[in-house]
């Protein structure tokens, strides 16, 4: 791999850029892995890179239905925050937060992280007292969280209406949260890993498990058998799917969950600002759009597309927040499946199959763990065993009734 | 946007519904003898198909009656809607 830096920038300036590496390679699956992960958005990448840099297992195959990122690591508002109410959850996003904060140096790629703050709004007596609970819990985790009063808030962001329809009382804020860029995450991930020898291995879909004896032993793709000693499921929108293709069920139903991005416009937003019971938040990108995330719709869904009540109820909270974008328009909207389970909170867990593992159920909100859940899912992997930060997150907490009920788990209101 | 047709009232606009996930689950007629598995299965654990789901919509905004509906997950066209205690309509999908 060919380091990126001020040098190599340099010196291919000289060639007008025409002789830049391929960031990864594009190879044939081989016949056998030691780890073959099902999925390649961020999540899955970045198992296999810290399978290949910290585990030293590098004999991975990522296997990718479509294009690498190409789902819902490409579709979600780019959300980084570790502000959760209980401990398990604290534990996880916050392991994700801090690789987020050297996460560019780490990969050599630039994934644009920005801990630019994240603003929580609190509309009425109860979003009062649900983040006072939240936010001393977060504290007494030792993850930064701070009350601000309306003036505050006003003090941040400017041109919010704080007297409207949904008057602002009270707000929590996590000075460390921020965006990231979304693809670039999924190619950094994928040039590191590729560059310690992982196959990247794109449109090739899974269409069966081979399984012995209660054990996995490999994958049935539309390139072929591939044999595997593990493998790691990371897939979003699918995921019962493919436990149904090897014979479980999960504690999962899967809906439509709705984003859309305005026209691009000088910078006026360097928050993110979340709001969780008008089901609205907002983000301004680098390229100048507001990036704004929308509700789910309340039924099972694989349309990939949402209801259009869903983004009426969404944008009409956003124009009475901030009358001043009431005459933008939307350039895109788009709809993308979510994994959601009973308490919100994700899946990672071994399977009633032997050496089968799966990270999912991440919800309306898994960007932000996106290095921290692959680490842990790693680790897990490799040893055979959940990583203890991953524990609590089996998929038999269902039976046990050790739920983790994340109600903060996205901004919309559960 | 979605239309769908309650069997009290007839066809409607989607957003006067709420859907309340997969139908035809059986109640446990024995609940002291369900073991942790069996009880865990029965709460929290679904069917998710991409395709033909048996699912059941409350007309919140209407009648308040409940139904259950046979959706493809897929196209969201909704093949049939049927009253409770009815039994499920076999879909050709």
């Amino acid at each position: 791999m060919n380091r990126y830096s001020i040098f190599s920038l340099l010196r291919n300036s000289v060639n007008y850029h025409q002789d830049w590496q391929r960031a990864w390679r594009s190879p044939d699956p081989k016949r056998e892995y030691d780890v073959v992960i099902v999925g390649g958005g961020g999540h899955g990448l970045a198992t296999a890179y810290y399978l290949a840099k910290e585990c030293g297992i590098s004999n991975v195959a990522v296997i990718e239905k479509g294009w690498i990122g190409g789902g819902n690591t490409g579709r979600n508002t780019t959300i980084v925050r570790s502000n959760y109410l209980y401990d398990e959850s604290a534990g996880i996003y916050e392991h994700a937060l801090k690789l987020w904060e050297n996460l560019s140096q780490d990969l050599n790629y630039n994934v644009m992280f920005s801990p630019r703050g994240l603003l929580h709004l609190a509309h009425n007596v109860h979003d009062m007292q649900e983040i006072g609970r939240r936010g001393n819990a977060i504290r007494l985790n030792g993850i930064d969280s701070q009350f601000l009063t309306p003036a505050q808030v006003k003090e941040m962001v400017p041109f919010i209406n704080l007297e409207c329809r949904y008057p602002v009382m009270g707000a929590l804020l996590q000075p460390r949260g921020g965006t990231a860029r979304h693809d670039a995450v999924a190619w950094g991930y994928a040039r590191a890993a590729d560059a310690m020898g992982v196959d990247i291995i794109q449109n090739c879909e899974v269409q069966g498990f081979k399984i012995e004896n209660n054990t996995v032993t490999g994958v049935e793709t539309s390139r072929g058998s591939i044999s595997a000693k593990k493998v790691g499921c990371v897939v979003a929108g699918h995921c019962s799917v493919l436990a149904d293709m090897a014979g479980f069920r999960l504690p999962i139903e899967s809906v439509p969950l709705q984003a859309l991005v305005s026209e691009p416009i000088k910078p006026i937003l360097d928050c993110v600002v979340m709001s969780g019971s008008v089901h609205a938040y907002i983000s301004q990108s680098d390229k100048g759009e507001l990036v704004i995330g929308a509700g789910s719709d309340l039924y099972n869904s694989y349309s990939q597309r949402g209801s259009f009540d869903v983004i009426e109820a969404t944008v009409g909270p956003v124009v009475e927040l901030y009358p001043i974008f009431s005459r933008m328009k939307m350039l895109r909207q788009w709809g993308g499946i979510v994994d959601v389970t009973v308490d919100r909170s994700p899946i990672l867990t071994k399977t009633p199959v032997n050496n089968m593992f799966f990270n999912c159920g991440w919800g309306t909100g898994g960007f932000k763990a996106t290095p921290g859940s692959g680490n842990v899912f790693a680790h897990s992997i490799a040893r055979g065993d959940m990583h203890p930060i991953a524990e609590p997150f089996s998929m038999y907490r269902f039976i046990s009734g050790a739920l983790i009920d994340e109600g903060a788990a996205a901004a919309v209101a559960h | 946007m979605l239309l769908i047709e309650c069997p009290w009232c007839g066809l409607r606009d989607q957003t006067e519904f709420h859907c309340h996930g997969e139908a035809h689950i059986t109640r446990p007629l024995d609940p002291d003898s369900l073991s942790d598995e069996e009880w865990g299965s029965y709460v929290f654990f679904r069917n998710n198909p991409k395709g033909l789901h048996y699912e059941r919509w409350e007309h919140s905004h209407g009648c308040r009656r409940w139904f259950n509906a046979a959706r493809d997950t897929v196209t969201d066209h909704v093949y049939a809607t049927y009253k409770p205690g009815v039994a499920k309509p076999e879909i050709e999908s």
